[in-house]
Order: structure tokens, then C-alpha cells, then sequence
């Protein structure tokens, strides 16, 4: 077959046999519609998608049911009319075999489409409008992990394209799900190179695909012809070989280029886009459809009718099992993707999801067992084999010797995992599954340290705090021994003061110097935490331009990690060093109304400013926008807290001075509101927990040992949740105490009584829980730093309750 | 039907097990054997009969002192691989004890005590073969005439050969003569050309013998080759630096030293080449790795059989540089993708 363009080669590769016919007998299905269609909130790469819809609405085909959350998450749309039945946790197909958070469509049969807004005239708007309705639309890479397409082109306006590659390659055997796509659509998929090529503007713009599609082959270059389009988009043949089809040897057959280790495509020049995601653009951008269906290739001996099938996302795969007429007692190995790179599902119930392109129902006659491993007899076809030019057997001693500083010298971390020399070993090795267990014990070894670091760190924050506490027993104790003349005095001293108490005075002037020392050390150490706060941030920034995946994620925990910590030595600071504003202002709600006011309003200004320096970066698409964009999101939550405070502030202000039940009613009306969103978080940290804890049961059940499961992180994730919700909960108790007071603050007899007697209560209540963990530390060590968090949670709960309680009480002795 | 649960890849070629390899590499070894029987006598196919029963007898036994499943790992057909290539190996005439010796100390010693398949650092049939040369010299060095040359006119009989290896007499005279290239390493002070011509050994008869012997070891190498059960790089290298050694030293001095063509064509130059240098287990990873690895043997040979003490060089070169494979597998990974340089060394602060 004519190839337009030179075809290079790639090292290694295998010739498996490639059983794509079953599939092509009967022309494209359409399965009707299921009972219901499970839609994963995270079907891409990234964050999950946060739902926008509640269980009961009624939605319409089209319409926007989740929306991103962070940077490499992506919108979700109802792929048919009907209502939202459920939004809770179902099996999704993962390599994990797990549930997660799911929204449950129960269709109407009605097909109803919500409006649609195409974007006809595309040539003539902004690329970045362009790329952000890509976003809006949900299109995600449909051929590998899910990444957001908008984001892998956002990296083409910064660099000059050399290649805009379309892969249509397709060399997983059994999967034809790209091969029928070209057939039927053929105009689209052209069409949404344009687009593409019109977004990214590349020298040269190939398609390539293995010479084993012929008919598809032939069908695009027609089109290209009629379209006269043949001059700027090439169609490359290359010949038949696994794994043709990955992007970098791809890359490497089209242009002798290697993508740098650790690079990307778009580091020398290249983008790649699968055959789906075109089409899928032309959908969005012409038709104004979002990503609601796709091509998937239903194949394999235990199905009576193979067949490629047009589902909408969220078709259970069971579903379309019995559509194809699956014979369930020949069933046996059931797969996601292809027999080189799938993975197995072990419940029929999971989804199809925007990266489905092929469910392989296997007999056992055609994906028998794997045979018991043998020794590894250095006999070298693996290291023919491979397409990274690796030395997978030197990784097999590495790996399975532990030695993982040695695997990667050897590059291990090279490997894509492709499969070829577990496919080609004559002695049965896993090899890919040693390489898998080597790649996240590593990744888990570089997670620890940098986890010990911070650990270090809140250890010595933590000394400091010790050391600032039992200074200040010993002042209380001191205090304690004469207070009554003490406070008579104070009184007599400062007769013109009219808040502070003579308590909080006397305690004050105690603790002022075995404070003052310690909180200097916070404060270096907090001045410390957040200048390297601010360096990781910018590392995240810089990452996230580039789209390195790999150290985006590393780094988001890092900065996590970071926030934590200062945000704990800002709450060991607030101890040591109590709101002296608060005794020291003559009158605190109105000063700190007025300060809260200013800061609200320099906080607004600058929202406002980063908005209009975005837009004026969107207009003449500069590359700081992302950074602009990174910047707003904090800006404005700053600017929400401030106002936030500054709204209870005035309510508190307005309280003293009488207020008037409106404003309170408004208030508790914002209050309930935050609350609700309080418990949607409570609610989806909860459904976290089940998951990781669910996960690590599964590892138990499996046999596999504590160092497996602690590898896998799981046990470590499960701890960041559960200190979460306590947050989380700490927050809505909060929440819900200042709802109720504002709620009725006329209905009480004795409002200050009252309140009094409620901080008293929050005060004994925050000690018996410190008592009570304390306790639980010294029985479980193992979970000492878990705990010790949740002390400090609450020891500062206990703090504020104190302070407050002194507040009143002072009030009370007044009036 | 329970769902299996399994990583990717979910198939694997079908066929090409262990067992296949060693099994092939075995038959290829057939040419060899006929030729060897067909002009030195049934010796070879009875030493190799008895060095198979020795090999799965001692792999047997330690087995089951190292409590691993005795059906599973003799059915890898390693053992018998070793056996077959050590019986190859040996002279024709060599007696049974020693033939067992060689054979139990390479699968016990050679192989097992290191951790069994694909541990060893040495090959194991080379070790066995150099540990009987050492210690056995007298029969190692007794290789039978083919028979238009020796003065009985004909090959040991079945019987006689049998007779011969299970008694404790010494093997009838006439059939016996050094090989070539022992021959030729003792012509003493005769020219090259002097001791062609008056040598019996190195009779154009008994160098034909040899020349044979080396063909059909090449078509059986060869045949590996097309089944990509070794990969080019060894043989070739082995055999390119040997050739090219030997012409150097032609041209140096052609009264005294052999013709590149007589060290390829006697001796075990092709048997080493395609079937003890390839072992992969002890020989170099990398195809780079193999190219050094097969031209250190290659240099090996040419120096034992030109100066050292010992007729054939093969087992000694491939001991030697089994040694250094490892060293060399460090120094010649392949560049992988998406790297600039390969990497050199062990660990990281070694590369570059
Ligand atoms: S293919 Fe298997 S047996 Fe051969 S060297 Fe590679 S890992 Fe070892
Ligand atoms: S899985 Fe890794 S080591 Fe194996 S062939 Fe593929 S890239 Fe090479």
C-alpha cells in the first residue's frame, strides 16, 4: 500500500495474532437504551469531576452534569434524557476492580436534547474559545488515559509544531473500534483534523496507520482527495507491528524522532491525537455535541455476534454483553482494552467510559491460564523484543532482587509496559507485573521521604509548642495562687478599660515572656514553610504549563503536605501567642469589622485585577494565563473568607448593638448553606475512606502482605481522609452552633447564660476528647502522627472555646 | 463463571517455551552427532547416552534435596542440554567414569549450588569438560582417527566401542591418534608444510574428517539462527576474531603458523561458536554485550592454541570470559529510547 510519507523504524516489536476480523463481520451496532447508565465522575486523568445535579433532577440529553475540578479533570454530560435515580458508589472499570462515586441516570426513552450551542464558525472565533469549549464539551484523549484534550493543546500555543499527528494505528490485536470509526466516519474524522490543525497549526499534519486497513485506508485518502486536503494531510502506511500504535514509537515511525526521556511529544514539536478524539471533536465543535458516546470494539470467542457498537458512556457492560450474545458459561476472562494492555473486570455491572475502545470477552480456550513462571534462562527474545530498547531480563533480576537504584540505571523507568516481552519469554515470566511493582515501590520510596521531611518538621513545631505549653501551666499556676487581688487590682489599674478582663489580663501578663520566645520560633518556622510553599507552587505551575503528569501529581502532594503544615504552625502560633488584638482594642468587633472591611476590599480589588489581567491574556493568548488562572482561584477564596468573616463579624457586631432579625435570618440562611456544601464534602471524603478501606481489604483478601498493601498508598490515603472529615466535621459543628445561635437569638431568655454555659460545655467536651486521645496514642503508637494531628485539631478547638468563654464571661461580670 | 483476575498482557506466543528452546538447540546438534558417529565411531552417541542418565540423575537428586518439584524443573530439558553438548564434547573414547565425573560435577557444581537454572556464571558442560582435562589429561587428548586414516581402516565397532568405554583397558592403539590441532601444536621443529605432509593427524584425510565435522556443526548453528533462538552477534564475533587473529599471525609468519582456515575448520571452533559461546544463561545480555563477549573468545582460542598448554581452547576461552561478562553487560547496555547516550556502569553516579 502507497505510504505518502518515508515510514522509519522502531526497535523490537511483536507480530501477536492479531484477530480483528471477528469483529468486522456485521456493521456498526446500536445497542438501545440500558435501565440505567452509570457515569464515573472520574473517567479521565485528574481530579474527579464534581457533580452539578442532585439525586431527583431531570435532565436532558446534552446537559452538563459534573464539572472540572482542577486542572486535568473534565466536564460530564447525560448521554440521554431522563432522571438522576442516584448519585453513590458502583463498580467502575479500573485496573483496581473498585468502586467509586458515580451519577445514575435512569432514562426516560425520550431522547430529549437539551439546546445545543455548535460553534459553526470556528475558523472565525479565538483558539483559546475554542479550546475552552473543547473543555465545556468533555472531550478527553479517547485512546489512551483519558488526558483533557483542550490541555494537551493548550501546550502547541506556546511551542512551534512541527507534527500533528493523528494516530490511527491501532495495533492492539482484537480492537477495530478506530478501524470502524474511519469507515463510518470518515468526513468527520477529517473535518476534526482541521479543527485541530487549525487550533495547533503544525508543519505537517500525518495520519498514521498499520497497513492492515485497507478499506479505511482507502476511505481517507477519497475523502482527503474530495476535500482536496490531500496536499496538507498525509497519510503514512507503516506496517503491522505491535506496538506501532504507542505514541512514542508512532512518533519514532513517522519521524525518526524520540520522544527525550521523561518528555513529552510537545517537548520536540509533536502532538498526537487518536482518531476518536477528532471525530469527537467534530461532534462538539459543528454538531455542538458533547462527548456522550463512542465507538467500542465487542469481541472475542465467549460472544456469539462480535461486532463494533455506537454506546452512549455510562452503558453498563453487561448490557452490551448480552447484546452481542454472550455465552456466560464460556466466559472466562473478561477485558478492558486489548489482550496486550487491558485490564480485567470482575464485575459485569462497571460502565463504559470515554477511554473504552474495546471489551474482550475471552473463553479459556483463547486467553488460557499464563503457565507457572520459570527461570528466566537470559536467552535475550524479551530484550529483541522490546520497542524502548530496554534490557528486560537485567529488570527482572532488579526488580525481583529489589534492587531498584540498579533498575533504574536500567531505565525502568522507560518502559511502557507494552507487554511484548512478557508475550515473547519462553519461560512464562510476568515480566511487566515485576516491572509495575518496581515502578510504585520506587515512586512509593520518594513519597516517604519527602513525607519524612515534613514529618521533621511538625516534630520540631511540635517540641516548640510542648515547651511554649508548659510554660504556660506553669504561669496559670502561678496566676492561680493569688488571682482575687490580682484581679481587684487590674481593675483599679485600668478603670477606663472597658473589655479586657482582669483574667485574661492576669494570664496575659504571665505567659507574655515564656510565649514570646516560642512563638518567634513558629513564626521563623512558618516564615520558612511558606517561602517554600511559594517555591513548590511555582514548580506546580511550571509543571502544569508543560503537562509533565508524573510530576504534577508528585507535586500537588508536596504542596498539600505543605499547606498542612503551615497550616499547623499557624494554629500553633494562634495558640502560643493568643489574640492579644482581642484584649488589647477597646472595642473588638468594631475594630475588627473595620479591618476585616478593608481587607475584604483589597482582596476584591485584586480578584478583580487578575480577572481583567486573564482576560486581556485570553485576548492576546499569552502565556501567563494559566499562572493568571491559578492565581485567581485563590484570590477569590480569599476573597469569599473575607467577606465571610466580615459578614460574621458585623453579625456579631450587629448582635451587641441589637440586631435586627433580618440580617441574622440572611446569615443563617448563607450558614445552612455552608453547611450543605460542608456535608457534600463530609460525604464524599466518607465515600473515599469506604473506597481506600475497601481497597486494602480486597489487598488483604488477596494474600498480599502489609509492605504490598503500604506500597500501594492506600493506608496513607485512607489517613488524609479521615483527618479530612474530622476537619470537615470539626468545621460543620462549627457551622451548625453558629447556626442555631443565629437561628434564635431573641428566643432565649438569657442569651449570655446560655452561650456561657455552651462554651463551657465545648471546652469540657474538647478536653475529654484531647484525654481520650491521648489515651488511644499511647495504645497505638503505630498511628501516633495521626493522632497527634487530631490532638492539635483539638487542642485548638479548645483554645477558641476558652478565649470565648473568657469573652463571656467578662461580658457577664459587666453587665 | 468466576472472572479471572490477571495483569496485562493477557497471551503469550504460544509454543516457544523453555523447554522448546533447549529441545531445539539439542536438535541442532543432530548434524553434528551424525557426522562425529558416521567418522570417529559410535563413542560420542554412547558417552552422550551416559551423560544424559548422569545429568538427570545428579539434577534429580539435588532437586530433592533442595525441595523443588523434580518433574517441573527436569522437563526444562536444561540437564540434558548440558549432557548432550558435554557428550559432544568429549572424546570418543573416554571412559564411562569419566563421562559421569565431568557431567555430575557440571549440573551439581556448575549449576545447582549456584541456585540452579539461569544462576549459573559459568557453562556448566564447560566446566565439567575443563575439570576432567585438568584432571584427566591422558584420555582427554586420546581422540580416535577417522577411519580411511587410522591403520585399522575402519571405525571402532559397536561392541569394541562399548568394550572400550566400560573397560579398564586402554583403547586398541591403532585406533587412536591426537587430534589436529594437538598434533600440530607438537609438530615440534618441523615447518607447517613438513608437518602436513608427514603427520598422520594431519593427513588431508583426518583434517576432511574435521572439516566435516565443523560443517555440520555451522547448518545446525545456522538453523538456530533462523529460529532466532540465538541472535548473530556471538557467533560471529567469535569466529570473526579468531579468522582474523589467525591471518595476522599467517602473515607474520606462514612457515610456522596455521592458515586462518585450519583454525576454523578443526576442533570444536564451530560447535563453540554456535552452541557453548551462545549458552545464554553465562554469556552477554546486551547484542553489543555479545559482540565483545564473542571476540574475547575468538582472541581466547587463537592465543591457548597457539601458546597455552592445552590442544583445544574453546572450554578455557568461554570460562575465561564468563568471567568477564558481567563487567561487559555493564559497559554495553543498549541505548534505550528516548536517551541521548546509553548508560555505563552499575548505579547511577557510575554513568557517563
Ligand atoms: S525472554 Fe524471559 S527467559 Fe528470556 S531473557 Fe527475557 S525474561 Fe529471561
Ligand atoms: S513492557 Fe517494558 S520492558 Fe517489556 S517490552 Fe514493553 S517497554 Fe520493553
Amino acid at each position: 500500500m502507497p505510504s505518502d510519507v518515508t515510514v522509519f523504524e522502531f526497535h523490537g516489536g511483536i507480530h501477536p495474532e492479531q484477530n480483528k476480523t471477528q469483529s468486522l463481520q456485521l456493521p456498526l451496532g446500536n445497542p438501545k437504551l440500558p435501565d440505567e447508565l452509570v457515569l464515573p465522575l472520574g473517567q479521565h486523568i485528574g481530579q474527579m469531576s464534581r457533580p452539578l445535579v442532585k439525586v431527583g433532577d431531570r435532565v436532558l440529553k446534552g446537559q452538563t452534569i459534573a464539572i472540572n475540578n482542577g486542572f486535568l479533570s473534565s466536564f460530564l454530560h447525560a448521554p440521554t434524557s431522563g432522571r438522576i435515580s442516584a448519585i453513590e458508589e458502583r463498580a467502575i472499570a479500573h485496573p483496581s476492580g473498585l468502586s467509586d462515586l458515580c451519577i445514575i441516570i435512569e432514562p426516560d426513552n425520550k431522547e430529549t436534547w437539551c439546546e445545543l450551542r455548535p460553534m459553526p464558525l470556528w475558523q472565525e472565533s479565538t483558539k483559546t474559545d475554542v479550546l475552552t469549549y473543547l473543555a465545556e464539551m468533555g472531550i478527553v484523549g479517547m485512546g489512551g488515559a483519558g488526558f483533557p484534550t483542550q490541555v494537551k493543546l493548550q501546550g502547541a500555543q506556546k511551542n512551534d509544531l512541527d507534527y500533528l499527528i493523528i494516530n490511527a494505528a491501532e495495533c492492539e490485536p482484537y480492537i477495530t473500534a478506530d478501524d470502524m470509526l474511519i469507515r463510518e466516519k470518515t468526513s468527520h474524522l477529517v473535518q476534526g483534523i482541521q479543527i485541530l490543525q487549525f487550533l495547533v497549526e503544525a508543519n505537517n499534519v500525518i495520519i498514521g496507520i498499520e497497513d492492515n486497513k485497507e478499506k479505511a485506508i482507502e476511505l481517507l485518502q477519497n475523502e482527503l482527495r474530495v476535500r482536496q486536503l490531500d496536499k496538507q494531510i498525509k497519510i503514512a502506511v507503516v506496517p503491522t507491528k505491535y506496538p506501532s500504535g504507542g505514541e512514542k514509537q508512532l512518533i519514532q515511525l513517522l519521524t525518526d524522532r524520540e520522544v527525550p526521556s521523561g518528555k513529552h511529544p510537545i517537548d520536540i514539536g509533536i502532538i498526537c491525537q487518536n482518531v476518536g478524539t477528532c471525530s469527537a471533536i467534530y461532534d462538539a465543535v459543528v454538531l455542538g455535541q458533547p462527548l456522550i458516546s463512542r465507538i467500542t470494539t465487542l469481541t472475542g470467542a465467549a460472544l456469539e455476534h462480535p461486532q463494533n457498537v455506537e454506546v452512549l458512556l455510562g452503558t453498563p457492560i453487561e448490557h452490551l454483553l448480552n447484546y452481542a450474545g454472550c455465552d456466560h458459561s464460556q466466559l472466562q476472562r473478561l477485558i478492558m482494552g486489548g489482550p496486550m494492555m487491558g485490564f480485567t473486570l470482575e464485575n459485569q455491572q462497571a460502565p463504559i467510559i470515554k477511554t473504552t475502545n474495546c471489551i474482550l470477552a475471552g473463553s479459556a480456550k483463547e486467553l488460557p491460564q499464563p503457565e507457572p513462571e520459570q527461570a528466566c534462562i537470559r536467552c535475550g527474545m524479551c530484550e529483541q523484543a522490546c520497542p524502548a530498547s530496554l534490557l528486560p531480563q537485567q529488570l527482572l533480576w532488579f526488580t525481583k532482587s529489589q534492587e531498584f537504584e540498579k533498575a533504574e540505571h536500567y531505565n525502568l523507568f522507560d518502559c511502557i509496559e507494552c507487554g511484548a516481552c512478557s508475550y515473547v519469554c519462553p519461560s512464562s515470566i510476568p515480566l511487566v507485573q515485576y516491572y509495575r511493582h518496581g515502578k510504585s515501590a520506587i515512586r512509593e520510596a520518594r513519597d516517604a521521604t519527602i513525607k519524612s521531611d515534613h514529618a521533621k518538621l511538625r516534630f520540631e513545631a511540635r517540641k516548640a509548642r510542648q515547651e511554649a505549653e508548659a510554660a504556660e501551666k506553669e504561669a496559670k499556676r502561678l496566676a492561680r495562687k493569688k488571682p482575687a487581688p490580682k484581679a481587684d487590682k487590674a481593675k483599679v489599674d485600668a478603670p477606663t478599660n472597658d473589655v479586657t478582663t482582669a483574667k485574661a489580663d492576669n494570664a496575659n501578663k504571665a505567659e507574655k515572656p515564656a510565649n514570646n520566645e516560642a512563638s518567634k520560633k513558629l513564626k521563623i518556622d512558618l516564615a520558612i514553610a511558606k517561602a517554600k510553599m511559594k517555591k513548590l507552587e511555582k514548580a506546580l505551575t511550571a509543571a502544569q504549563e508543560e503537562t509533565r503528569t508524573e510530576e504534577i501529581n508528585q507535586l500537588q502532594t508536596e504542596v498539600n503536605e505543605q499547606k498542612n503544615t503551615i497550616q499547623q504552625l499557624e494554629d500553633e502560633l494562634t495558640k502560643v501567642a493568643p489574640p492579644a488584638k482581642v484584649t488589647k482594642v477597646a472595642n473588638p468587633n468594631e475594630a475588627g469589622v473595620k479591618q476585616l472591611k478593608i481587607d475584604a476590599a483589597i482582596a476584591k480589588a485584586s480578584v478583580k485585577k487578575l480577572e481583567k489581567a486573564i482576560k486581556k491574556a485570553e485576548d492576546i493568548n499569552a502565556p501567563e494565563l494559566e499562572t493568571l488562572k491559578s492565581q485567581l482561584t485563590p484570590a477569590i477564596l480569599r476573597a469569599n473568607e473575607l467577606e465571610k468573616s466580615l459578614a460574621s463579624a458585623q453579625e456579631a457586631a450587629a448582635k451587641s448593638s441589637d440586631s435586627t432579625a433580618t440580617q441574622a435570618e440572611e446569615l443563617s440562611e448563607q450558614a445552612k448553606a455552608d453547611t450543605k456544601k460542608l456535608k457534600i464534602d463530609i460525604a464524599i471524603a466518607n465515600a473515599a475512606i469506604k473506597k481506600a478501606k475497601k481497597n486494602i481489604d480486597a489487598m488483604k483478601a488477596e494474600g498480599q502482605d502489609d509492605a504490598a498493601i503500604d506500597a500501594s498508598g492506600l493506608p496513607q490515603k485512607l489517613a488524609e481522609h479521615e483527618a479530612n472529615i474530622t476537619g470537615l466535621q470539626q468545621k460543620l459543628t462549627d457551622l451548625t452552633a453558629t447556626d442555631s445561635k443565629t437561628e434564635k437569638p431573641s428566643a432565649e431568655v438569657n442569651p449570655l447564660a446560655d452561650k456561657i454555659k455552651k462554651q463551657k460545655i465545648a471546652v469540657a467536651l474538647a478536653k475529654a476528647q484531647i484525654s481520650k486521645l491521648t489515651k488511644r496514642m499511647e495504645k497505638e503508637p503505630e498511628k501516633a502522627a495521626e493522632i497527634q494531628l487530631e490532638i492539635e485539631a483539638k487542642q485548638a478547638a479548645q483554645t477558641t472555646a476558652e478565649t470565648e468563654l473568657a469573652q463571656l464571661l467578662n461580658t457577664q461580670e459587666k453587665n | 463463571m468466576a472472572l479471572l483476575r490477571i495483569t496485562s498482557p493477557h497471551t503469550q506466543r504460544a509454543g516457544r517455551k523453555t523447554s522448546w528452546v533447549m529441545l531445539m538447540v539439542i536438535a541442532a546438534t543432530i548434524p553434528g552427532l551424525v557426522v562425529q558417529t558416521a567418522l570417529f565411531g559410535w563413542g560420542t552417541l554412547i558417552n552422550i547416552l551416559i551423560a544424559v542418565a548422569a545429568a538427570l540423575v545428579s539434577e534429580a537428586i539435588i532437586l530433592k534435596m533442595r525441595q523443588r518439584s523434580i518433574g517441573f524443573f527436569l522437563k526444562d530439558y536444561s540437564a540434558v542440554l548440558t549432557a548432550v553438548l558435554l557428550g559432544l564434547a568429549l572424546p570418543p573414547s573416554v571412559p564411562w567414569w569419566l563421562t559421569v565425573t565431568a557431567v555430575s560435577f557440571a549440573i551439581i557444581f556448575a549449576k545447582q549450588v549456584y541456585g540452579g537454572l539461569g544462576n549459573n556464571p559459568f557453562n556448566p558442560a564447560m566446566v565439567g569438560y575443563a575439570i576432567v582435562l585438568v584432571s584427566f589429561p591422558v584420555p582427554m587428548t586420546q581422540w580416535l582417527g577417522s577411519a580411511d586414516v587410522v591403520a585399522t581402516q575402519d571405525t571402532l565397532s559397536f561392541v569394541h566401542s562399548i568394550a572400550a568405554i566400560f573397560s579398564s583397558a586402554p583403547v586398541i592403539d591403532g585406533y587412536t591418534m591426537a587430534t589436529p590441532l594437538d598434533a600440530f601444536k607438537h609438530k615440534e621443529g618441523l615447518m607447517s608444510s613438513e608437518a602436513f605432509a608427514s603427520v598422520e593427524a594431519l593427513s588431508s584425510g583426518n583434517l576432511s574428517s574435521w572439516f566435516y565435522v565443523n560443517m555440520a556443526y555451522l547448518a545446525g548453528g545456522l538453523a538456530l539462527l533462523y529460529f532466532r533462538i540465538i541472535t548473530w552477534h556471538t557467533p560471529v564475533a567469535l569466529l570473526g576474531a579468531l579468522a582474523v587473529m589467525a591471518s595476522l599471525f599467517y602473515m607474520i609468519d606462514a612457515s610456522n603458523a596455521a592458515t586462518p582456515y585450519f583454525h576454523l575448520t578443526t576442533g570444536a571452533a564451530m560447535f563453540g561458536a554456535f552452541f557453548i559461546a551462545t549458552d545464554p544463561v553465562s554469556s552477554c545480555t546486551s547484542n553489543k554485550g555479545k559482540l565483545f563477549y564473542g571476540c574475547g573468545i575468538g582472541v581466547l582460542i587463537f592465543i591457548i592454541r597457539t601458546w597455552g598448554g592445552y590442544p583445544d581452547a574453546v572450554a578455557f576461552a568461554v570460562l575465561l570470559m564468563n568471567f568477564a561478562a558481567p563487567f561487559i553487560d555493564y559497559y554495553s547496555q543498549p541505548r534505550a529510547y528516548g536517551h541521548k547516550k546509553a548508560k555505563k556502569g552499575l548505579k547511577i553516579g557510575d554513568s557517563q
